[in-house]
Parts: C-alpha cells; structure tokens; sequence
C-alpha cells in the first residue's frame, strides 16, 4: 500500500477491482464502512462476479477477467476526453512533459523492438531523450507530439467506451457511470482509493494491471494524498513483510537485487545501480544503493566482509536467469534438475499451477523437506485418495521429512501488514508436541551444515563458515536478535556527514534509522527498509499508542511503517508546488518557508524545496512515471492482451496470443486451450471465500462447518442450457484436468457479450483439498495453466478456460 | 465509529442481572422487579454486513457447540438452518430490484429477535424453562425444559430447534452471560464492520436513526428500522434497505404476530386441557392398578440404545 489500512476512511471513492476486500480482507474492509458511514464515501466494484463487496457498493460493474487494462485505459482515455485530469500535479508530479526517443512505436498489439522467438523486447528505444546536459529534455508546455502525455493520449485513444463494453462485456452505461464517478476525483479536493489484489496480480500481465490504475491515479493527482493512494490488499498475513525481506530468488532484503552472472565484481554490480539523477537536483534516493548493500554485506558476513574483498560479494550467487520463481523451480524439477526440496510455510500442491505437472515434479525429487505447522497436501502428495489426489504410492521413490513447525500464535516477532506497517506480536499459545519455531529449525539446519562443511570441505564452503552468526544461543536466535539485526548497528562510531561532531551511532549501538547506513563497512544492517524498527528508543514495532492529532489516521506512534516510521508514501505530491496542501481538509504536510512538516513523517528531505526537488525521491527523475522506460518486460505503457486462454481474439491486436513477453516453458504451451476454443468454451476464473483462509481454515472444524465442500459457481442461463441443477453434481475440465464439484446456480454471475459473443463465467473457489476437517475437494490449480505475469511470474489463476457437464455424483 | 465496549476486567464481577429481575416466567408467575432495568438491544446494520459469518464463528466458540460439518447444498448458508448449535445464521437472498434491474444480494443475518412480547415464553408449558428479564433478553433455562417444541409453534420467526441430543431448545441467548458482566454479545464483538452493534435500546434507535439517513441519501428511500410492533417491539432490531419490504430478507416476517393458538392456550384451552389432563391420568392410574406396571425388554433396550447412538453420531 502507499497508504495505510486505518487511511481508507479519509477516502470519498473506493474502488474495489482485481480484488473482493469484504471477502478476503474483512477486517480491513471496516474502513471502507467507516468512509462510507461517516464521509459518505461511494464504493464502487468492479467484478465479473457480483460479490460480497458488490453486495455493499453503490455501484457494480461486471466485467470479464482478463480485462482490466482495457476498462483502465478506458477510464484515462475517458479523463483525457473530458478534461477531467489534475493537471498542475500531472505537469509538475508525473513525466508527462518527458520527451521519449525517436524509434518508440507502439503498433498492432506491439512495443518497439520485439523479438518473437525470444518472446522478449529489445528496450532501448523505450527511453528518454536525453539533452546535451545529461538530463532527460522536458518540455512542461505538453506540446511536443513526442512527449509522454501526448504518446499516452494517442496509447489510450483506442479504448473508447465501445471498445472497453466490446472487450469487457461491461455495458456502456455502466462503464460510464464509474467513469463519472471516477473523473470527479480529479478535483483536488476529492481522492479516490485503489483496493485490489490477487485479482490483478493473477494474471500473464499483473503488473501492468497495477500500472493501469496507477496511472489513472496519478492523473487524478490522488497519490500521495489522504484518502488516495493504490493500495495492494496482500493475501497472507506478512506476505508483505515477506517481498520486503527479499524472500524472492531474484532479491535481497530491501528491494536491492541479486547480482547476475554479467556482474563478477563489486564495481560491476554498482555500474547499473548508480541512480544518477535525469534531473537537476533531484534526490534519487537509490543513490544511496551501496550504503545499503554493503550494511547487508556486513549483517551476512560480520568482519568476513572487508573493504578489501568487496564486502564479500563473491559469496552472493550470481543469477545465470531472471528468476528462479516457483514456475521456473518446478519446471526444472519435472525435468529431473533438482533433488532436493525444502518446502517452508507454503503447500505447493494446492498453490502452484496445474497440479498434475506439481505432483509429476514431486515425484522425481530424492528428498522433500516440509516445515509447516498443519498436515499440507504436499507433504502428503504421494498418498492416494482417489480422485482428489489419483497417484500410485509404489511408483514414487521420493522420501519426504515432516517438520512441524508453530504457528504465528505460538511464537514471538513482528508481522508487516498491507500498510507496511511492523506490527510485533507475542505468543499466544504453547506449541503443540515437537513443533519448533521455524527460526529454530534454520538454526540447527545451519549450525550442521556448518559443521559437514567445516570437516568436508567443498567446492565454496565460505559463504557457509563465514556467515555471521551472532546469537546468544547459536541454535535458537530470539526474534528481539534476529531483529536487531535487521534494524543494523555502528560498528564504528557513526558520525553526521554535513557535521562530524554530531555523533549518530557510538560503536556497537542499534542505529537511529537508515539516513545513519555507511558503505564504508562501519555499519551493518539486515534490511535497509526496516532500519528504525528497533533501535536505542526500543521496539517501535511492539508500540501500541492510538495517538492521532487531528484524526488523520496516521497513528505514528502505534507500530513502525516503513520506511522511516512514514504512513503515506509520497506525502510531498500531497502539497502543491508551493508547498500548501491541495486540499487544506486533507493536509498531510506542508512547507512553512523552512522545512516540511505535519501529520506524517515527510517522505522528503525536510529542507527539500518545493518546486526545486521532485515528491518521487525514489525515481532519479523525481517525477512519476506514466511512462516507465525500459522497466517492465511487456511495455513501458500497459496494452490490452487477452489471457493466455481466452474465449475471444484480441480485438485490439487479433494476431497477438496473450501477453507477447509472458514467459511460457516448452511443452506447457501445447497444454493452452486455443483462443475462443470450441472444446472449452467457457471463461473460468478462481478466487477465496471470506469463510476460509487459503488452505490453512479448512483443518479448523468450525471454518469447515462455514463452508464445508468444494463447489462451482455458474449462472442461471448457463446452468438452463447444460441442464445443471442447483444443488446438483457437475464435471468442471480444462486442457489440463478435471474437477467434480456441487453447482452453486446464481443470478451473481451472468453471461457478458464480448466482441459479439456471450460468454459464460464458471467461479472455482480455492479452499479445498484432501487433508483437514472439510469435505475432500479440488483446488482450482487442477486445472489452471502454467503461466505467470511477464515481469514477476505470478501464475495465471483468474483467467483460463473450461467447459462444465452435469453428472450424477461425486466419483470419488 | 461506534464506541466499542471495553474488554473486560479479569477480576470478578457480580452480575448486573439475576432471577429478581425477571419480568415473565413460563407457565408460572413472578413478583414485579423492584425497578427495572434499562432495555438493551442489538442492531443489525443489513447494509453494513459483509455476509462474512464471523458472527457464525464468535457464536460457535462463545457458546462452544459442536456443529458438524456438512455438505454445500448448492447456496451460501452453512448450516443450511438454525439448529441447536448454530444459534445464528447468515442468510443470503439475490434479488433483482425491479425499480433499479440492478441485483441487491441481501444478507440477513437470523436468529432470536427476544421479542419483548414473546410467544415462545408464552407458549411454554414448563414452568420457568423460559424467562424474560427487565433488560428485554428472553432465555432458555435448560434444566427446566421438557422439549416439547411449543416454543417453536410460539415464536413469530420460526427460531428455536430441540436438540436431539439432550431433548430440550436452543436459540441465542443474546450472550445473556456476557451482557450479564457488562459485555456485548460475542457476534457483536466479531462483527467487523460494526453490522452488529449492542447497546441500550434507545442509543441503538438513535444510531439506526443516523444509518437511515446515509441510506436514503445513496437512493434507498424505503430504509428503515425493523422493530415490529405486533411483538411489542423486539431487542434485535435491523437497519433494513427496503424496510417496506422485510420479506425480501429471506423471509423475515413483514408483521409478525404470536399465533392466535398460543394467545387461546393460555386462555381457555389452558383450563381445558387441564380437566383432560386430570381425567387421562384418572385412567392411567386405574391402568396400573389394574394391569401392574410396565416391563422394559430387553427388545426395547436395544431400540433406545441405538436411538442415543443415531443421536450422538447426528450431532457429532
């Protein structure tokens, strides 16, 4: 989220899209009502099925998953039409007056520079126009047909309301209506909140789901302001504190990225993180890359990382790919590349895409490690339970070790919520039987490893004898430890940069926050992000003060949120040029001739002046991107592209099969249903239920009472021409398998008409499988495809296609 | 948002109601209260609620039932009823608004309104298994009940069940053990849109009051408060969007009255039953005295036997 939870009830639009907050994120969604009950707040969802947020909105759209880019291009096309753009923020906030390279063209579904064998894009031309002094040339008048706001108006003109109801299947006047809604928001005294997840993320082009909205937010000049914002609704509790400690094969802690195989030596790596400012006197906060990399070094590596040795960057793996995600890792695995899995916290059986190829892959492991505190279906992949889970035990050699581990109530530490927010929580609970703390587990893993490698030797045995391991107890680190060392220390003494007699850090003390890091080896820190968190004043996460001036919502004294204990990123843009709030109701921060001050923590220099440094200290720019250069694989603009199963061909770009820089691994292609498929006509799409949590709830007896039994949503006219009663049995199969299931009929879904055609929806909801309290059931991922989002390989879970029949009961 | 009741203290607290505050006992009569106390009720926001069954939950928990787990029947109810453990239930009902073609999914969340008439109390024939207090709750009182299910004939809202089990009635108690040591029913504690809210009857008129007005406002010229007066008013009340319509909420009864055979049991037909009652025993006891007592077989062990196994495995 750039914004907070508790924000959300400063909002005068929500609009829930890519997401269904009153079903997955219940506890959140009282923000919503709060908004709502006290600002008179409108909500509108967007969803090709009506909801349980739908049930409580002022306004529902439906529209066909796979298809938001196109309704959000729609939107700013509409706002550009009808002058309903911020335009000071657009001209002073955002790149629009960028002028982008000759050679950028964007023609028949396709950017510059495509190369259809690699499925990838040669990027250059996707860049700036840079000027004789080195910076980016700007032309602030927006005449220039070469800028990026009139690229972005051309980029969008296509996507007329005709062609949003021709691609989406929502009616134009619907559309409409939310775009009425929507474009008030451009008044400066008027915010709109983006509230999605899973729904967006899901798909072959997820992020540029993201970017859609985000740009539409920034053209209504509703970023960094209370009540705006694009706020990700993340699933599991901590999967946010989860992506900011880098727990992805491509990342270190604090969105710093893992060397690759290009980048032998430290001075290599630094030559593509350098973050030169493309603007005069911009922050670019990134260029402070190698205090923050070399801190980590030194929390990894203690005095094994020297000045001398590169900060023992040549422990670091270098990546020979972009990523080993778990779509990667899995295909590797079926193909017989790796022996050993150790699966923590996640039940990739129920999780990762297309089952069948999960369980083949399984099978060809030596040894599968599971740590999780409940009996998951992966550790169980090799048992037979007829049709939920069809294998032949005697025909898998894999040897799989259960360790229990606690849960989240059983042990102490900190959880980072949507908001960003450290929340330090104590166990509740005694561990059940030999359950262990997972930090545990790592701990005795490690410290034999250690010692196999100590006297074995191996090929590169450093990186494992040299970790740093400073730990009271070697073989059980105390969540306090391990984050305190994420917080960083002084391992020298830490010194004011602009005044050497102001001391920051005596040697061997918690640091201040992260302004204090050093890349000169005297500090150390485990994720730059979180410095702050627990530092000389204490715990900040375990602070529990409901303080709040003003009722703004931003509460800094309960908790920490990164970074710098700041509530709303971007705060800067909240304030016009000059440095007054663009709406005095909703003042965040404002410059008072000195320095900025206010309700937040300013998420700029304090003495930064306005006009002169940018509110998006992160981008070297200072602005943000409309446009985002050579950043994303799949497009510096989003573009519609149909899902990689699609019931229609792209009316945009009818020789263009799903999102053309998506990743696909041979041999899955085959297993795609082709687009507007006769054999599996109709669009499916998967989702959660509020009465379970992903496949956690369903071993809890009353969550199984709540919804005890797998079953399919189909409309009414869909359930009339197959002859599905309600209540009744159906076969649900897909290129790949096959689900029985009991038929929900309901008027929640109903048939849309796309590019002429109609178009059934069948809902597969998620939480089922064949362990726990509930009736044994199918997960969605029988039949979903093995493909994920061009940039960061999220799997395709909310568009792909089936056909349904009823049948007379339950084969198993 | 509405001030939430503070947790509890840990220390022990006398209860702020007993037996001297009852109003009404079943098939029996009680000395007025000394004063009485101030009526509470719960507000169901309809608008508000999600539809998301933590009230379901919080109830299951606080009340510690043991409802099976059962199969979907192709809708969002789970269990598909009340039953004597689910005291609550989130009904849902789709419904295409003819005024606006817009679907409205309405979710209504059942169980015990605690009338301040109440039929079931009135058509109890066990003396106090029933009982009505001051501050409006309406409880069962197990050990007194004889599971005759005259309190189901009773209620307006078709709410209490018998269990098989133990053979005597359950409904929502309106977490009379909780209000009792100054805290609110546990759906209300759960609830996290603040749908349910518990107060005095009168603050929660005044909150309603607010919520029909935001209603209005978004185009629902029908919003009401539903507290049916044929009951003589109810202590769970509901903010509904079409209040002129309370069927559309999957059934809820549009004015709800006590059945004119509960309201005659305790006039005339009581009396008369009585004489009846008197005369079969007459007959019965002449009966034994006759032909000697019952024998039990071993044939009609075996029956009951089975009988509390098919029980207990039902409720499992």
């Amino acid at each position: 989220m750039t914004n907070s939870w508790t924000d959300i009830r400063n909002t005068d639009l929500v609009v829930i899209m890519g997401g269904n907050a009153a079903e997955a994120h219940p506890c959140g969604f009282k923000w919503v009502t709060e908004a709502k009950a006290n600002r008179g707040a409108k909500l509108i969802v967007v969803d090709p099925r009506y909801t349980r947020s739908a049930s409580v909105s002022d306004l529902y759209a439906p529209i066909r998953q796979g298809t938001d880019i196109a309704f959000l291009l729609g939107l700013i096309n509409y706002c550009i039409e009808n002058d309903k753009v911020q335009r000071d923020y657009v001209k002073a906030f955002t790149n629009a007056g960028y002028v982008v390279k000759q050679g950028f063209t964007y023609q028949d579904g396709l950017f510059s520079g495509y190369d259809e064998a690699k499925r990838d894009y040669d990027k250059s031309s996707w860049d700036y126009e840079i000027g004789a002094d080195g910076f980016a040339v700007v032309d602030d008048t927006l005449a220039n047909p070469r800028c990026v706001w009139n690229l972005l108006k051309n980029h969008v003109a296509v996507y007329t309301p005709e062609m949003v109801e021709r691609i989406c299947g929502t009616p134009k006047d619907k559309f409409l209506k939310v775009a009425e809604m929507v474009a008030e928001c451009s008044s400066p005294t008027k915010a709109m909140t983006s509230m999605y997840a899973l729904g967006w993320t899901q798909h072959s082009k997820g992020s540029q789901n993201i970017r859609a909205m985000a740009m539409l937010q920034l053209i209504l000049g509703n970023i960094g302001v209370r009540g705006g914002g694009m706020n990700a609704l993340r699933g599991h509790s901590n999967i946010q504190g989860l992506t900011d400690v880098g727990l992805m094969s491509n990342l270190l802690p604090g969105y710093l990225t893992l060397p690759n195989e290009k980048e032998p030596d430290l001075n290599a790596y630094m030559s593509t993180r350098g973050f030169k400012p493309l603007r005069p006197n911009q922050m670019s906060y990134w260029q402070n890359y190698r205090k923050f990399f070399v801190s980590f070094q030194k929390a990894m590596y203690g005095s094994a990382a020297t000045p001398e040795n590169d900060f023992a960057y040549d422990y670091l793996p270098k990546l020979d790919v972009p990523g080993y995600d778990v779509l990667r890792a899995f295909d590797m695995m079926h193909q017989g590349k790796i022996n050993l899995y150790l699966c923590q916290g996640f039940n990739a059986l129920q999780a990762f895409p297309n089952k069948q190829k999960i369980t083949a892959s399984l099978s060809k492991l030596k040894l599968l490690v599971v740590m999780d505190p409940l009996a998951t279906e992966t550790a169980r992949f090799w048992e037979n339970h007829g049709a939920h889970n069809d294998v032949d035990p005697s025909a898998i050699q894999t040897e799989v070790i259960e360790l229990p581990s606690t849960c989240f109530a059983e042990d102490d530490g900190s959880l980072t919520n949507s908001g960003r927010w450290l929340q330090w929580h104590w166990a509740g609970g005694t561990p059940p039987g030999e359950a262990k703390r997972d930090t545990w587990i790592m701990a005795q893993i490690h410290l034999r490893l250690k010692e196999l490698y100590r006297g074995e030797g191996g090929a590169f045995p450093d990186p494992i004898l040299n970790l740093h391991w400073p730990y009271a107890d070697p073989g059980d680190p105390t969540a306090e430890e391990i984050a305190q060392e994420i917080n960083g220390r002084a391992l020298a003494k830490v010194t004011d940069t602009a005044d050497p007699t102001k001391v920051l850090a005596e040697a061997g003390k918690l640091l201040p926050g992260f302004a204090a890091l050093r890349d000169d080896g005297s500090t150390s820190c485990g994720c730059w992000i979180y410095s702050g968190c627990f530092n000389e004043k204490g715990n900040n996460m375990a602070r529990r003060d409901t303080d709040d001036p003003d009722e703004t919502g931003a509460y800094l004294k309960w908790a920490f949120s990164w970074p710098a204990n700041r509530r709303i990123l971007y705060n800067r843009a909240s304030a016009d040029l000059n440095g007054k709030a663009w709406d005095p109701d909703r003042k965040v921060i404002e410059w008072d001739g000195a320095k900025w001050s206010g309700y937040d923590v300013p998420d700029i220099a304090p003495t930064a002046k306005p006009g002169e440094v940018g509110p998006f200290i992160m981008n070297p720019e200072g602005v943000s991107r409309l446009f985002t250069r050579g950043m994303m694989r799949d497009g510096p603009f989003p573009a519609h592209y149909e899902p990689f199963e699609s019931p229609i061909v792209n009316p945009v770009a009818p020789n263009v099969r799903g999102n053309p820089a998506a990743r696909v691994f041979e041999g899955d292609f085959r297993q795609f249903a082709e687009p507007a498929s006769a054999e599996f006509p109709y669009a499916a799409t998967s989702y959660r239920l509020t009465e379970h949590f992903h496949f956690w709830t369903k071993h809890v007896v009353v969550n199984a009472v709540m919804q005890p039994e797998f079953f399919v949503e189909i409309s009414e006219q869909l359930a009339a021409e197959k002859g599905i009663a309600k209540d009744g049995w159906v076969r649900v199969w897909s290129k790949r398998g096959s689900v029985t299931a009991k038929a929900m009929v309901t008027k929640r879904i109903k048939p849309l008409t796309c590019d002429g055609k109609t178009v059934h929806i069948v809902g597969i909801p998620l939480h089922w499988g064949f362990t726990g309290a509930a009736k044994k059931g199918f997960g969605p991922n029988m039949l979903t495809p093995y493909v994920g989002d061009a940039n960061i390989e999220t799997p395709e879970y909310k568009a792909f296609l089936v056909n349904i029949e009823p049948v007379s009961g339950p084969v198993a | 948002m509405f001030p939430p009741i503070a947790n509890p203290s840990v220390t022990d607290v006398a209860p702020r109601f007993s037996e001297k505050d009852l109003v009404r006992r079943s098939a029996s009569t009680v000395p007025a209260p000394a004063e009485r106390l101030t009526e509470v009720a719960k507000l169901i926001d309809v608008s508000k609620c999600i539809g998301c069954k933590a009230c379901q939950t919080a109830c299951i928990e606080w009340n510690d039932t043991h409802p099976e787990v059962g199969v979907n029947a192709g809708v969002y109810e789970n269990p598909p009823d009340l039953t004597p453990d689910m005291f609550t239930l989130m009904r849902f009902s789709e419904w295409e608004n003819p005024e606006t073609n817009n679907l409205e999914w309405l979710i209504r969340k059942d169980g015990c309104m605690h009338c301040e008439d109440p039929g079931c109390l009135k058509a109890c024939p066990a003396p106090g298994a029933i009982v009505q207090y001051s501050n409006g709750i309406v409880d069962f009182v197990h050990e007194n009940c004889i599971g005759c299910g005259y309190c189901i004939k009773g209620c307006p809202f078709n709410i209490p069940r018998i269990s098989r089990v133990d053979h005597t009635a359950y409904k929502c108690t309106l977490c009379s053990d909780r209000v009792a040591v100054g805290q609110g029913p546990a759906c209300a504690k759960a609830c996290p849109t603040q749908a349910i809210v518990f107060g005095t009857k009168e603050e929660m008129k005044q909150h309603a009051e607010g919520r029909i007005t935001d209603l209005k406002a978004r185009g629902y010229a029908n919003a009401g408060l539903y507290d049916p007066p044929g009951v003589g008013g109810t202590h769970v009340m509901y903010v509904l969007h079409h209040a002129d319509q309370p069927e559309l909420y999957s059934g809820l009864p549009k004015e709800p009255r006590i059945s004119p055979l509960v309201e005659a049991w305790k006039g005339i037909t009581k009396y008369a039953g009585l004489t009846v009652l008197g005369v079969a025993a007459g007959v019965g006891l002449l009966h034994h005295l006759v032909m000697g007592p019952n024998r039990v077989s071993d044939t009609d062990e075996e029956n009951a036997e089975r009988l509390v196994r098919s029980d207990r495995h039902d409720s499992a």
